[in-house]
């Protein structure tokens, strides 16, 4: 495969003040349209976005991408009661359609005293820069090169590697607006690099795949290839003869990237949308123990080149730094200012979800962990969807390790892991050290103090 | 349907023969295999009632031309959302960026031969009027909390899609499609002392908005929904361990889909990296197992004329008679492996790629009494209902979640159980099927099925299927 041109279609990330202001356009003329249609109130969220990525496999090229996606979704209210509208397509014409029909469903849907904007004074007037922003000036080759290296380390790593599902190279870079009709307008930029790399590994036992990956807004700061490459391989080696558990009740290790589910399990629980539909096992909660009392959990929306940092949220409500969990013990819930107006609280600036979520107090090494539990299971997979959040009740299909003697006995897999979130976090035995930065809840490993295992 | 869908993609943005064939002479360049384009336009309606009145609706319209062109096992691939000369040849220059050839070749396109019909062509989102939609949300919640006073929260969907596309490819193919979609979903919370449970039930299919409107369909609905919530207000903690396991008709069917369906798909028999790869003639079920991939059901919500290569629908065998003959290819695997496509190449958008994907998949019936399947079981559990499903397709192991289960204790159904998660592996739990019932039925139409980050439409379905010997995610 010989030299590839890039193509054309970079405006995002050659002008992005241009870009910016395209948009800010787009939105204040579909403001303008939506007050002249009657409407009381209206907001706008504008996305664009550019995307280069390569994926090769077995050390060819598999697939050359180049992704430009827009998207529009307007809403409108009109004596509290509400239309939205949405298209990918921005051209004028498109868009005065979408207005027109937004303000048409508002004509049909009940009136909802819960809807409509948040108060003026709460939009964001900061916007300090979150070092979000480090446009990579890579070409496609730029990117094939990155992606056959990190392959072909992962190949290379073992004869029983004897087939790949390929190795994946991206780059982005996105610019959103969010306006509305209290005058407020926001825009935010942001770039996001990322790598991967998916291994195959057979023995007599049969055939596994597992993988490795990164991401950072910095080009330079992702691993080197070799590394990603040579971690999937770690990852699918060890996996081979893979068997079931006994069927029983054990301690189980979560590694970091299961355990930042269970705390994104609690987090859904505890979230408006949920709480006002009364389908959560976490109902008033407030003040209630749902941690151990060694745990804090900290929201910091503002963290400089975090992977969720926002100056305001999806109603451009001000973020600011705050503990949803302080020693074990729920703070306050997650809002948006809708849900917040059906349970009759404020907005706590959570509409789009919490922002930069780390899991503060004692930590210790993933090795002492194990230790500490001594016999049991570590868990690096979970499947399926047997997580309710309405009962607490949790069952999922898993695959890991075995523990014997605090270490790694044999891999585990056709096993599923059961019990009660609030019993598997009101009761955690420790947090691991290992904290996993790439993700917008950021935890280490976490050892469940007991859970079933089903297997044999 | 491709004059529909013609008038609407390309007559509108003055897009005719010569303009498609200019475009495609840049995908037939030396080195490319294959070129296409890939227009579409979807316009999506959804309302939404929650706690006693309608408090949502949106409207969503997208468009625009996807551009592949593929030159061996490697694919270039670009899109543009809106449709037009210069932005189709943009991005058909990025897609080409595939060979390093700067040649362009000649295409002469012209109109494929028509599909079989296996749905019409109206839209349900131009259907009847708004004011219908909300009431018919309002009467459903009335009903629904009529069922039960147990009910504390009732939450309806309504949705419509209505979807046109034009596929026009170098191997001569055009072609068209439009598409209707529409579906029901109600939930509903229960409460009784301190429990709260949650029941669910809902359907679709390409059909017109009014089928889904008529009450006889939405009250079967409601009701099966406010008796799921109470069912798991009784239900107690599952067992967990290896057990004989009752699959009950219908959407239970997401069991094949996940253990055998994604395994036979192409593109991961092609790379060899399926559990099922290089096993074609193999036995991998008992004989009583026949398992289908059938596009061409009428007005199923996994049904098509074409696929969204432009090649028509068709029903695939996979196994007969407990022996595996067959995978669901597109046109890349189908290629690559040296066989036919089989209808099964799907994308979810112009903005996605295409690869090989289910649309109906189900097993054939046996011929046994559901009644007799049960009584056979002496100690088991019966599950009727789930959540969805995942799998692992290299090792093979996959799971679904139970949403409504009870137990089996000789040869008779004991009380509910809490969902609980199953687990196994494809390649041998067919082995295990003990009886096979003479009751298929296929699910409603809720089915939605995500592989590589892309979501289609699907469904599913089965005969009542006795399992002698499945992992069983519970508690007690």
């Amino acid at each position: 495969m010989g030299q590839v041109q890039a193509s054309g279609i970079t405006a995002i990330i050659d002008n992005p003040d241009r870009e910016t202001e395209l948009l800010i356009g787009i939105a204040q003329r579909i403001l303008d349209r939506a007050r002249q249609g009657g409407a009381d109130q209206a907001e706008v969220g504008i996305s664009s976005s550019l995307a280069r990525e390569v994926g090769v496999r077995l050390g060819e090229i598999e697939v050359l991408e180049e992704a430009r996606d827009r998207g529009v979704r307007v809403t409108v209210y009109r004596n509290h009661c509400s239309g939205s509208a949405s298209t990918g397509d921005l051209r004028p014409d498109v868009i005065d359609e979408c207005v027109d029909r937004a303000l048409a469903i508002a004509r049909h849907t009940q009136p909802d005293k819960a809807c409509g904007l948040a108060n003026p004074e709460w939009m964001a007037r900061e916007f300090p820069d979150l070092d979000l922003w480090h446009p990579a000036d890579l070409g496609i080759q730029d990117l094939i090169d990155r992606a056959l290296i990190m392959e072909q380390a992962g190949r290379d790593a073992d004869e029983r590697i004897g087939n790949s599902e390929g190795a994946s190279v991206s780059t982005e870079a996105g610019i959103g607006v969010y306006a509305n009709s209290h005058g407020f307008i926001g825009s935010s930029r942001g770039t996001r690099h990322s790598q991967s790399c998916v291994l195959i590994a057979r023995d007599d036992s049969g055939m596994q795949r597992d993988y490795d990956w990164d991401s950072s807004r910095r080009f330079e700061a992702l691993a080197r290839p070799e590394e990603t490459g040579t971690g999937a391989a770690r990852r699918v080696l060890r996996r081979l003869g893979a068997r079931r558990v006994p069927t029983g009740p054990v301690p189980v290790l979560f590694a970091p990237e299961v355990a930042r589910g269970l705390i994104g399990h609690m987090v859904g629980a505890v979230s408006g949308g949920n709480l006002y539909r009364r389908s959560s096992y976490l109902l008033d909660s407030v003040g209630d123990v749902v941690l151990p009392e060694w745990a804090s959990l900290i929201e910091q929306p503002r963290l400089p080149g975090g992977p969720a940092s926002a100056c305001y949220d999806g109603d451009g409500v001000a973020t600011r730094e705050s503990a949803l969990v302080a020693d074990g013990k729920l703070l306050r819930y997650v809002l948006s200012n809708y849900s917040a107006r059906r349970l009759g609280l404020t907005t706590t600036a959570n509409a789009g979800g919490v922002r930069n979520l780390t899991l503060a107090g004692p930590s210790r090494s993933p090795e002492q962990l194990m230790a500490e539990m001594d016999t049991g299971l570590l868990i690096t997979e979970v499947m399926g969807q047997g997580v309710n959040l309405v009962t607490g009740d949790y069952s999922r299909g898993a695959a890991g390790f075995w523990v014997e003697n605090g270490e790694i006995a044999w891999p585990a897999e056709e096993i599923t892991i059961a019990g009660h979130l609030r019993d598997m976090l009101g009761n955690l035995r420790g947090a691991g050290s290992d904290i996993d930065q790439r993700r917008s809840i950021r935890v280490g490993s976490l050892l469940v103090d007991r859970m079933v295992v089903a297997g044999q | 349907m491709f004059e529909i869908a013609r008038a609407q993609l390309l007559d509108a943005s003055g897009l005719g023969q010569s303009e498609i064939e200019l475009a495609m002479g840049r995908l037939a360049g030396q080195g490319i295999d294959l070129g296409d384009l890939y227009f579409q336009r979807r316009v999506r309606e959804g309302w939404m009632l929650e706690d006693g009145s309608v408090r949502q609706g949106n409207w969503d319209v997208d468009q625009g031309v996807g551009v592949r062109a593929i030159a061996g096992a490697g694919t270039g691939f670009a899109y543009a959302d809106s449709i037009s000369l210069p932005a189709l040849l943009d991005a058909a220059d990025s897609a080409r960026a595939i060979t390093r050839s700067g040649k362009t070749g000649q295409v002469r396109v012209q109109q494929s031969a028509l599909a079989r019909q296996r749905y019409g062509e109206q839209d349900p989102t131009g259907q009847g009027q708004p004011s219908d939609r909300v009431e018919l949300l309002r009467t459903i919640d009335a009903y629904v909390r009529s069922l039960d006073q147990r009910v504390s929260q009732v939450s309806v969907n309504l949705s419509a899609s209505h979807e046109a596309i034009v596929v026009a490819s170098t191997d001569g193919v055009l072609t068209g499609d439009v598409r209707p979609l529409v579906r029901l979903d109600i939930r509903v919370l229960m409460e009784e002392g301190d429990r709260r449970e949650q029941g669910f039930s809902g359907g679709g299919g390409r059909f017109a908005l009014e089928d889904l409107m008529d009450p006889e369909t939405w009250q079967t609905f409601a009701s099966q929904a406010v008796r799921q919530g109470a069912i798991n207000l009784t239900a107690e903690a599952a067992p967990a361990g290896h057990m004989t396991v009752v699959l009950g008709p219908g959407w239970p069917g997401v069991l094949l889909h996940e253990a055998i369906g994604h395994g036979l798909e192409g593109d991961f028999n092609r790379k060899g990296i399926s559990a099922f790869s290089d096993r074609i003639g193999e036995r991998v079920a008992t004989e009583e197992c026949t398992i289908v991939d059938d596009g061409t059901l009428e007005q199923r919500r996994g049904s098509l004329n074409i696929d969204d290569e432009g090649t028509p629908s068709g029903c695939t065998t996979l196994i007969e008679n407990g022996r595996l003959v067959g995978y669901m290819q597109d046109k890349l695997n189908a290629r690559l492996m040296g066989v036919q496509p089989t209808g099964n190449g799907r994308r979810e958008s112009f903005a996605h790629l295409p690869m090989p994907r289910m649309t109906n998949t189900y097993m054939l019936p046996g011929k046994h009494d559901p009644g007799e399947i049960i009584a056979s079981v002496e100690d088991g559990i019966y599950a009727v209902n789930f959540n969805g499903g995942q799998v692992d397709i290299t090792s093979g192991k996959f799971v679904f979640a139970a949403s409504e289960a009870y137990r089996i204790r000789n040869g008779k159904l004991g009380g509910a159980i809490k969902g609980a998660t199953l687990i196994g592996n494809g390649p041998d739990v067919l082995t295990r099927v003990g009886m096979v019932g003479n009751d298929l039925e296929l699910d409603s139409g809720v089915g939605v099925c995500g592989k590589e980050g892309q979501s289609v439409p699907v469904g599913v379905g089965q005969p009542t299927l006795r399992i002698d010997g499945l992992t069983v995610g519970g508690t007690a």
